[in-house]
């Protein structure tokens, strides 16, 4: 062990690292410019602007799951879960009008939050209590938000009121200086949850947990509590997502938010956040949301691979960033 | 005759006939130690002998079924590692000291980290204290801003040490410090070991080399079968007296005593 070694590896280790870090923004910009070469459209504002917020939902949960996923845990629930904050923000929506006109919608809205918390909430105290893993407690409460969604629309689909629509609409199609508001939300809480990854106490100890969460728990951190309000962020995050979702479509159907986790864990990964936990990358994550939209939009616009292989194209890119990772990972 | 030569002193640590057990099986059976300021205490034992559970009972990841702990004189209370470092005990686990993921200012300020006056963590501030006291501990250091996970035995154990001085612990646990480390770096951390009773820490070092013991070590208190053999100065005894305490359960020299 003589001093010059060791004063040697340190440039070697940050540049890697540094590099690493910029993967996933490298690779979006490849995937831009294979879409611009592909298809003339592709870098019309229009197309553009498309994609951007419609992976904007992705891009709000892929923010509540990088803590999760960083604190070591996983989440299944959370495309059944905004299915359910949806349904149930409709139904509060429908029942306030009459009385609240307009104001239904934001009084909806903070219902919203409230519920998605407390889903959020559920997970985390049945894992953090209960002490079951996570992967179960979610893929059991998938299962129930799933169902209750289904009942709530009673198979079909549940509508905002008309009253509504008008007044609610820009939320999803409206622009402040020409950027559309789910990109300005999503900007937000990203934002948000880098601030508090990076600059609090908490964020700290999210990290610790995830890299091993015995040395968090004799280091003094409370590890239960930190993995439960990771499991409430990441409800919060949803019940967003679920605000900027309504007046896309204006309704809850079973089928709302099918396959979402799918998606949500795979821009976490692919955006340089360790599935098994410990680091985190938000930024990352709203690349790795763009990266899966922006796909998506190239097959669609490309005819070279059909539109309905894009599930399995994400499923492919997911397990290629698994891999990725361990073949260029340390050890 | 330790005894005699510590009268007046208080001890730091006295765990008295601690009993503890896992669904029937006595893994610590009415164990008592002992440590002074300034002195270095090895437990000696196989695997699952017990000398793992009774430490853990002190840095409160177990509670005893019962016993006695007191600490500076007063009886105490560990419930849980944080009760454990308010007393100012510090543990270094094995191959539980560090968050891989985590530079090395992150690991020593993991639980309790530095903030600016708005609440947020203060990364500068803990840089420069780190950066402050590795230059004490092992000058040598110069990974500040990676992961410890790209750091070697050696220096992942002088950054573990570092937490534990840094926070002022007067009573240092020390789960083989020196396992899995080169011959270089063993003798790096037994010269940390040196430093730290100089200021007069307290240190019980967990062990089953008995080398490291015949050398790191003031006393010795053997372990087996949860039951504590006996407790010997180690300029009282042979290499081969502590094998016999080990191995065999006897105490040596009991009819010269």
């Amino acid at each position: 062990m003589s001093s010059a070694e060791i004063a040697a590896i340190p440039e070697n280790e940050g540049f890697k690292i540094r590099w690493g870090d910029c993967a996933p923004f490298i690779a979006l910009a490849l995937i831009i410019l294979l879409g611009a070469l592909i298809n003339s459209n592709f870098m019309s504002t229009n197309n553009i602007l498309n994609v951007i917020t419609r992976s904007a939902f992705i891009a709000i949960i892929g923010v509540g799951a990088t803590f999760v996923i960083a604190t070591g845990g996983l989440d299944l629930s959370i495309g059944s879960m905004m299915a359910f904050v949806v349904g149930i923000m409709i139904m509060a929506m429908n029942a306030l009008a009459p009385s609240l006109g307009a104001w239904a919608i934001p009084v909806g809205a903070l219902v919203a939050l409230v519920v998605g918390s407390l889903c959020g909430l559920l997970n985390g105290l049945i894992i953090t209590v209960g002490r079951i893993e996570p992967f179960i407690v979610t893929l059991g409460t998938m299962g129930i938000f799933r169902a209750l969604i289904t009942y709530m629309t009673d198979g079909g689909s549940l509508s905002i009121d008309r009253s509504l629509r008008s007044a609610y609409r820009p939320v999803y199609f409206g622009d402040f200086l020409g950027i559309p508001y789910p990109v300005i939300i999503t900007l937000v809480i990203a934002s948000l949850g880098a601030f508090i990854l990076y600059r609090t106490k908490y964020g700290r100890r999210v990290t610790a947990v995830g890299s091993n969460s015995d040395v968090a728990r004799f280091s003094g951190v409370h590890v239960g509590r930190v993995r439960t309000m990771a499991f409430v962020i990441q409800g919060f995050c949803v019940a967003v997502a679920a605000i900027c979702y309504v007046p896309r479509l204006g309704a809850a159907t079973p089928t709302t938010g099918q396959l979402w986790e799918l998606q949500v864990i795979t821009a976490v990964v692919i955006g340089g956040t360790l599935l098994r936990g410990g680091k985190a990358h938000i930024w990352g994550t709203v690349a790795g949301a763009l990266i899966l939209e922006v796909i998506a939009n190239v097959m669609v616009l490309s005819d070279m691979v059909s539109e309905y292989l894009v599930a399995a194209v994400q499923g492919t890119i997911i397990i290629i960033a698994m891999l990725a990772h361990r073949f260029t990972g340390p050890r | 005759m330790a005894q005699v030569q510590k009268q007046g002193v208080t001890p730091l640590v006295e765990m008295r006939d601690i009993c503890i057990s896992f669904g029937g099986v006595h893994a610590v059976d009415h164990v008592s130690v002992d440590l002074y300021p300034g002195e270095v205490v090895g437990l000696l034992g196989h695997n699952g002998a017990g000398k793992s559970t009774l430490i853990k009972i002190l840095s409160g990841a177990y509670q005893a079924d019962s016993g006695e702990i007191h600490v500076r004189g007063k009886k105490a209370t560990i419930t849980n590692p944080r009760d454990a470092r308010a007393l100012k005990i510090e543990t270094i686990y094995q191959t539980l000291a560090l968050a891989d993921n985590l530079d090395a200012a992150s690991n020593l300020f993991l639980g309790r980290e530095l903030v600016t006056p708005l609440g947020l963590v203060d990364d500068d501030a803990m840089e420069a204290e780190t950066r402050k006291i590795m230059a004490k501990l092992n000058p040598n250091f110069k990974k500040f801003n990676d992961p410890v996970s790209a750091l070697s035995g050696g220096q992942r154990q002088s950054v573990a040490i570092a937490r534990a001085v840094y926070f002022d612990a007067q009573i240092l646990i020390m789960d083989e410090p020196t396992a899995a480390l080169g011959p270089h770096e063993t003798q790096m951390v037994s010269e940390l070991i040196e430093q730290l009773k100089a200021q007069g820490i307290g240190i019980f070092l967990i062990s089953h080399d008995i080398h490291d013991v015949m050398k790191l070590c003031d006393r010795a208190s053997v372990m087996k079968n949860g039951q504590l053999v006996g407790t010997v100065d180690v300029d009282d005894v042979t290499d081969d007296d502590l094998l016999g305490m080990i191995i065999l359960g006897k105490k040596p020299g009991v009819a010269a005593d």
